[in-house]
């Protein structure tokens, strides 16, 4: 294809959208609404997993340690379970620490701070916090410690107790629920997708329907296929960024309008904010959606009036 | 060359420059056309004339290559035209220029862009549509409605703006059908002396009508259809049904 047919193709598909009246009218105004909705499920996805990843931040496995189990084994430990691929991180909390946090935490609690003092010593043990990747492998972590228990100098075990056997039965269903949500959350999300691209899809070809006598006109005089297709994918281009960059311009006031009420429902997720850090990956998703929308629909819709 | 041997007795190579073997053409169980031949010379005027339904557009229709003969074949200058693959349509369509009786403008295009639309299809250069455009609008007296769209013109100026489409490309043949069907008898009679003085410059025209006046305005070659078939090719140009 020459400079001169795309320049020509270019200028088409400009004045063919120009031109069109109430039908580019009105297949903008379809497009943004599909724009939208995608938007919308941006936004809706990042709050699933924000909401998820807070969620799973609050699971942990906890691994109490021997009061005589001296800090170089226990660190010897936290060494060793860093280097599993399933595990986030280790943090180790010494006795002495746990002592402290235990006297913040019930600073207002005398009862309790009088019994701990006739207790002499500290009673707490050191412990170690694995956050594991992801929730379903905290089984295979406790099951790494249990098969290689990890031992003192002197041959015994340092390791007092884990706590995963009490937390085993949340953190399975834990698991189902966040496994579950997503499932849910992307098939809804799919379907919506869907729903709308095959409106937005219906209107192109409503609009091309229209111009079908054109297209027949064109084909009689000898213009070739890709010569008629071209001003049709460029007025459905057009739509596209038209209707993209409405989507993008009214998200900004949409989410700032329910930004602080969505951080207050959802633990401090603040659309507005996500949509201003998150606004290059957003644009892309929206413009590019809109450019392959109007493009695609258009090469989908005229194909049928080019035959013969 | 094959010789076909026309109802006045004249015969015609088939090496002619169109030329119908034996064509029919069914829709479902109902003949349009049925068992025809013809043949048209270079710079022939034809006039097909007949009652509605007497196969006058599926004719021109299996010329433009939009419809393919049940049996038979037709030829465009020794070329099956219903050989020709889809990517080479265009090419082929190239050399004929179409008039219709409803005139069939692009509506969201002017007058100029309209007649412009044919040599742009055709990648004909910028340079040659500036010059060649504005001397057809002047040629078919409509100078002056270059930038008017076609809801803006009346039935004649579309058909002449539909003519001036049919003839910028310089092709070989002009198929008009009903070009004066819609039209009043003064346009009626700019549009047959326009075809008539494109005719003269050595454009082969094919014209389907059912207007007498405009058969014997013509005074040229008539072929009469009737249920499909041609039933009467007079070079005389009497219309008689």
């Amino acid at each position: 294809m020459t400079w001169m047919t795309i320049k020509r193709v270019l200028v088409g598909g400009w004045k063919n959208f120009a031109r069109g009246g109430a039908v580019s009218v009105a297949t903008v105004i379809i497009m943004t609404v599909t724009l939208a909705i995608i938007g919308s499920l941006i936004f809706l996805s990042a709050l699933l997993s924000f909401t998820l990843d807070s969620i799973k931040d609050k699971v942990d496995v906890s691994v109490y340690f021997v009061t005589t189990a001296s800090e170089s084994d226990i660190l010897a430990v936290k060494d060793q379970l860093e280097k599993l691929p399933e595990v986030e991180n280790v943090s180790y909390t010494s006795a002495d620490d746990a002592l402290t946090a235990f006297r913040a935490r019930h600073a207002t609690d005398q009862l309790t701070l009088q019994a701990l003092d006739e207790l002499g010593g500290n009673p707490l043990d050191a412990s170690l916090e694995i956050r594991a990747k992801d929730p379903s492998e905290y089984d295979s972590i406790v099951s790494f410690l249990e098969a290689s228990p990890a031992l003192s100098t002197d041959g015994t075990s340092i390791v007092d107790r884990i706590n995963y056997a009490q937390n085993k039965e949340v953190i399975d269903r834990l698991s189902l629920a966040i496994q579950a949500t997503q499932e849910v959350g992307f098939a809804v999300v799919i379907l919506f997708a869907i729903a709308s691209i095959l409106i937005a899809f219906a209107t192109i070809r409503l609009a091309i329907y229209t111009a079908r006598d054109e297209i027949a006109v064109m084909r009689l005089v000898g213009a070739s296929n890709s010569y008629i297709r071209g001003p049709f994918v460029v007025a459905g281009v057009i739509t596209g960024i038209i209707a993209s960059t409405l989507v993008l311009l009214a998200l900004w006031p949409a989410t700032w309008y329910v930004g602080v009420e969505t951080s207050e429902w959802f633990g401090g997720f603040n659309v507005a904010s996500y949509y201003g850090s998150n606004f290059i990956f957003v644009f892309f998703i929206i413009m590019l959606s809109g450019i392959a929308l109007g493009s695609a629909a258009s090469v989908l819709a005229i194909r049928k009036y080019l035959k013969v | 060359m094959i010789l076909l041997t026309r109802l006045d007795g004249v015969q015609w190579s088939a090496t002619g420059m169109i030329y119908f073997d034996q064509v029919t053409k069914r829709y479902g169980d109902t003949a349009a056309l049925e068992g025809v031949t013809l043949s048209v010379a270079p710079k022939e005027f034809v006039s097909i004339v007949g009652h509605s339904g007497a196969g006058k557009t599926t004719l021109l229709k299996l010329l433009l290559a939009e419809e393919s003969p049940s049996e038979g074949a037709v030829f465009f200058q020794s070329m099956n035209v219903n050989d020709l693959p889809s990517s080479a349509l265009h090419h082929y369509r190239r050399k004929i220029g179409m008039v219709f009786q409803d005139f069939r403008l692009i509506p969201n295009k002017t007058a100029y862009e309209n007649i412009a639309f044919a040599m742009e299809a055709a990648g004909r250069t910028d340079d040659e549509i500036a010059s060649d455009v504005p001397y057809i609008l002047a040629l078919v007296n409509l100078a002056d409605k270059t930038s008017h769209f076609p809801d803006q013109l009346s039935g004649g100026e579309k058909q002449r703006v539909a003519i001036g489409r049919a003839i910028i490309n310089q092709p070989e043949l002009i198929i008009a059908d009903e070009p004066t069907g819609n039209l009043d008898p003064i346009n009626t009679y700019e549009v047959v002396e326009i075809l008539k003085k494109i005719n003269e410059l050595g454009t082969t025209i094919i014209i389907a009508t059912h207007n007498k006046g405009v058969v014997d305005a013509i005074d040229k070659r008539v072929v009469t259809m009737d249920r499909g078939k041609l039933v009467r090719d007079d070079a005389g140009g009497k219309y008689v049904l």
